[in-house]
């Protein structure tokens, strides 16, 4: 097989120049598959993940794109260790070439960035479980039963709570708190437990029940397997696969422009370290100008990580003197990369190093709807800037809390939207919120923004209502 | 670490066999299968949808299909600002993109498509043929109509056999040259020549009866200015999915359109959907040159007819007896006959109030009030009563 053989030669020579550059990263596992295959995983994520309809779908579209010729090129890898990366079978030699050099950032990436020091790395075998799981509910429950229920689930499941560091209380920590409130005991931690709250119980000590939750709570995934009254075991236990599999996902969300940019930047790097005959330059340059092209109506993430980490390059290679005068030595540029990549995410990498100059450079504007056109409103350096990090606060996905589960003191379960000048899609909103109550049990509310005026969406198991406050 | 180790160690290629991993495929037939369940659960708004009625059944129809769309709590693409990057040279005030074009940007960008939530929308692409099964799948043809179309027959030649003698014209070219070559082959030499005369193959005919099946759709409308657009609309699906449907069924339909008022005339279809006349209403019109038309064209013995009468109900109160003794006569000569009434408003209908009378198992009527009730209207017209016969 001397393709094979070709192949196997390409990928000793690239993993000695990534190894060479410093990037660091797990064993790797290079499968090749055809398109079929490499579509699914594209679709689930993950070879292993559980089966349904929304990702049948999406296997439809990427699948129906690679038929016309729209996405030739295809990377996938998973985050795991062993790192499984998957080529395509009918990639040319430097598809695969630059296919390899990329994977290899991405690894390195999964393996130091901060954001990924929780993620499970055993996660291919844990969501075969979870497969296996669901696929065991379906023989039990009956199909349509589970897949109602996935449904409702998949609806909400980037509303948890991702931080590294969670100081959660467990249900213990209730329990005290409770005891504490009817007690009225005196404890060196009162102060712990929010000022205003022990007002309120010094003058109505008897009637104030137990705030659920305690303060406004991000994870509505977890509050919802916590406190639902609706659910059944397996119904909990798929919740919180889920849960599990989405904060696995998480850090991939949070990081995508920074986790692209590394990998588009080594991989240009490695290739041209690499002897490419004349017909390969030019494939290569044609391959990487599709893959890091901006487009005029949206963020090409390959292409600003790119650039921002090419622009940290040159900045701390050669730094001002403002920069040195702040510690900076010469040609650090690559050694301050490697930190950025270890210690920022999308937010952070944005604020810190998309500079003024580099807005201006690559003509980055902000566009909005005016009548029915989309029309280029402002170039200003920090509105742009501060409008691509907003977009990328919580993943991208609106900030929900649950602010109260025991809402009217009936059970009722009270969302609000943490607005911040992007309203809600409310047609979106307005199919979810019956999700959300098959979940939960009860009327559910959401507060939000429509046409700047607060407003109050209610869904009762028969209608939404919408009611401005 | 692993640095020191020989990066030969660090990887492993394997190409394995992949053809029984069949879940993207199965997944994905789910969702075509949710996708015929709302095309199903949205039957009646698909039959009376205006693109499908008026580009008179192009192949395929764009449609939005909501109970497909993954719902998410999501913001509002169109109120929100986007970032964007220029060639240099953009500015303040440019446009970027027009309303609908922000799809096809995004879908040939490959890579980027679907990173915005407001490119998610999601229309299902559902082609005629699609709908159409559908539909027909709930429709059936009144057991009366079966019976009768069995009995329309027609004497036919068919050229379906092989003979070695016949006429020399109609000579079978292939099988004889294959004869030959057969007869050839078996003294030796696969050639075509020599031929001998009994190599020479016949296409010849045999005698054969056929049920015929021929149907003719009698549309009647009252073209009177009482029927607005809302109502000639409502007419104009109606007839559109019948005869759709009645094509399914027969090999041919022919579709006569007849316009009345006062009095009534055949007219083209444009002109039939499509022209308002002042004055009165008298029915029974409509119903005398439907029986001319049988007379003339379309005999019984060989059509199967369906007179179908759609109206506001508005008919003058002394032409209504007339009209009761005209429909017998069509039911008498046709397999079935279908009277629609327009009526938004529930208004007394002077005409349905004398329809309602009739009982007969082949008069069926429908009051319809919104463009949904085109699709019922169908259902309670082509169903099968047998139990009530």
């Amino acid at each position: 097989m001397p393709e094979m053989q070709k192949l196997h030669r390409a990928i000793d020579e690239i993993t000695e120049i990534a190894s060479g550059f410093g990037l660091d990263f797990y064993p790797m596992r290079y499968e090749i598959c055809p398109a079929d295959i490499i579509y699914t995983f594209g679709a689930y994520g993950m070879p292993t993940r559980f089966s349904h309809w929304s990702f049948g779908k999406q296997f439809h579209k990427m699948k129906l794109q690679y038929d016309l010729g729209l996405s030739q090129i295809y990377e996938l890898v998973i985050n795991s260790n062993p790192c499984y990366a998957f080529l395509l079978d009918t990639n040319s030699l430097i598809q695969n070439k630059l296919i390899i050099a990329h994977v290899l950032a991405h690894c390195d990436f999964f393996k130091n960035n901060v954001r990924f020091s929780n993620t499970r790395r055993d996660m291919v075998e844990s969501m075969t479980a979870t497969a296996e799981r669901i696929t065991k509910y379906e023989l039990i429950h009956g199909k349509e039963e589970v897949e109602k229920f996935l449904d409702a689930v998949l609806a909400i499941q980037e509303h948890i709570d991702p931080s590294i560091i969670r100081p959660r209380l467990n249900e213990n920590d209730v329990e005290d708190d409770e005891e504490e409130v009817f007690s009225s005991r005196k404890s060196p931690y009162d102060d712990l437990w929010g000022l205003d709250e022990q007002e309120n119980n010094a003058q109505v000590p008897h009637q104030k029940r137990k705030k659920i939750p305690p303060s406004p709570e991000k994870d509505l995934l977890l509050f919802i397997l916590e406190n639902s009254r609706e659910l059944e075991e397996w119904q909990r236990d798929i919740l919180t696969m889920i849960r599990e599999e989405m904060l696995y996902f998480w850090p991939q969300l949070e990081t995508k422009i920074m986790n692209e940019g590394w990998a588009s930047y080594w991989h240009q790097r490695i290739i041209r370290e690499m002897d490419l005959t004349t017909d390969e330059t030019i494939e290569f340059a044609t391959l990487n100008a599709g893959v890091v092209q901006p487009s005029k109506t949206s963020i090409n993430p390959y292409y600003l990580g790119l650039k921002i980490f090419e622009d940290i390059e040159k900045r701390y290679n050669d730094p001002t003197e403002e920069m040195i005068r702040f510690g900076a030595e010469p040609n650090r540029g690559r050694e301050k990369m490697f930190e950025v990549r270890e210690v920022e995410s999308d937010i952070s990498f944005i604020r810190n190093y998309l500079t003024k100059d580099l807005v201006q450079r690559e003509d980055l504007y902000l566009f909005e709807k005016k009548g029915s056109n989309y029309t280029i409103t402002t170039k200003e350096y920090e509105t742009v800037r501060d409008q691509l990090v907003s977009m990328r606060v919580n993943g991208g996905f609106p900030y929900i809390v649950v602010e109260n589960g025991d809402y009217l003191r009936n059970g009722e379960l009270f969302l609000v939207h943490k607005y911040e000048e992007t309203e809600l899609d409310l047609h979106y909103l307005e199919h979810v919120l019956p999700y959300i109550y098959q979940l939960w049990g009860r009327i559910v509310h959401l507060q939000t923004y429509s046409d700047k005026k607060e407003v109050v969406f209610s869904y009762d198991g028969k209608k939404v209502y919408r009611r401005f406050v | 670490m692993e640095m020191n180790e020989n990066p030969k160690d660090q990887f492993v290629i394997s190409q394995e066999n992949w053809s029984l991993h069949r879940k993207g495929h199965q997944d994905q037939k789910r969702h075509m299968d949710k996708v015929k369940d709302a095309i199903r659960n949205n039957l009646p708004d698909l039959v009376s949808e205006e693109n499908i009625v008026m580009s008179n059944g192009r192949e395929v129809i764009k449609i939005p299909i909501r109970s497909l769309d993954e719902y998410k709590i999501r913001y509002n693409y169109d109120k929100s600002k986007h970032v964007g990057q220029g060639d240099g040279d953009s500015e303040v005030g440019d446009v970027v993109a027009r309303d609908g074009s922000q799809g096809k940007n995004a879908a040939g960008q490959g890579k980027k498509a679907g990173d915005q939530p407001g490119q998610d929308f999601y229309e299902a692409e559902v082609s005629m043929a699609e709908i159409e099964e559908a539909l027909f799948k709930e429709l059936e043809l009144p057991n009366l109509a079966q019976k009768e179309q069995a009995e329309i027959t027609t004497d036919k030649i068919e050229f379906n056999d092989v003979r070695k003698k016949g006429l020399i014209g109609n000579i079978d070219k292939k099988r004889t040259i294959l004869t030959a070559i057969r007869r050839n082959a078996m003294k030796g030499k696969a050639e075509i020549a020599p031929f001998h005369n009994d190599d020479l193959r016949f296409k010849t005919w045999n005698d054969v009866t056929k049920p015929e099946s021929k149907a003719v759709v009698l549309a009647m409308m009252d073209t009177s200015a009482s029927m607005g657009t809302f109502e000639k609309y409502i007419a104009r699906s109606f007839f559109f999915w019948m005869t759709k449907f009645l094509r399914s069924k027969y090999g041919s339909v022919d579709i006569e359109f007849i316009g009345h008022h006062t009095e009534a005339k055949v007219l083209t279809e444009e002109d039939f959907f499509s022209k308002g006349e002042s004055g009165g209403t008298i029915c029974s019109s409509a119903y005398l040159k439907a029986l001319e038309l049988i007379k003339q064209k379309y005999s019984p013995t060989r059509y199967n007819i369906y007179p179908f009468h759609f109206s506001d109900g508005e008919n003058m109160s002394s032409d209504n007896p007339k009209c009761i003794q005209l429909v017998n006569e069509l039911m008498a000569v046709s397999n079935m006959f279908g009277y629609g009434e327009v009526n938004a408003y529930s208004r007394y209908s002077t005409l349905m109030s004398t329809y309602k009378k009739i009982d007969h198992p082949k008069f069926r009527h429908y009051i319809l009030k919104e463009n949904r009730d085109v699709y019922f209207a169908l259902k309670s017209f082509f169903k099968n009563e047998v139990e009530q016969l």
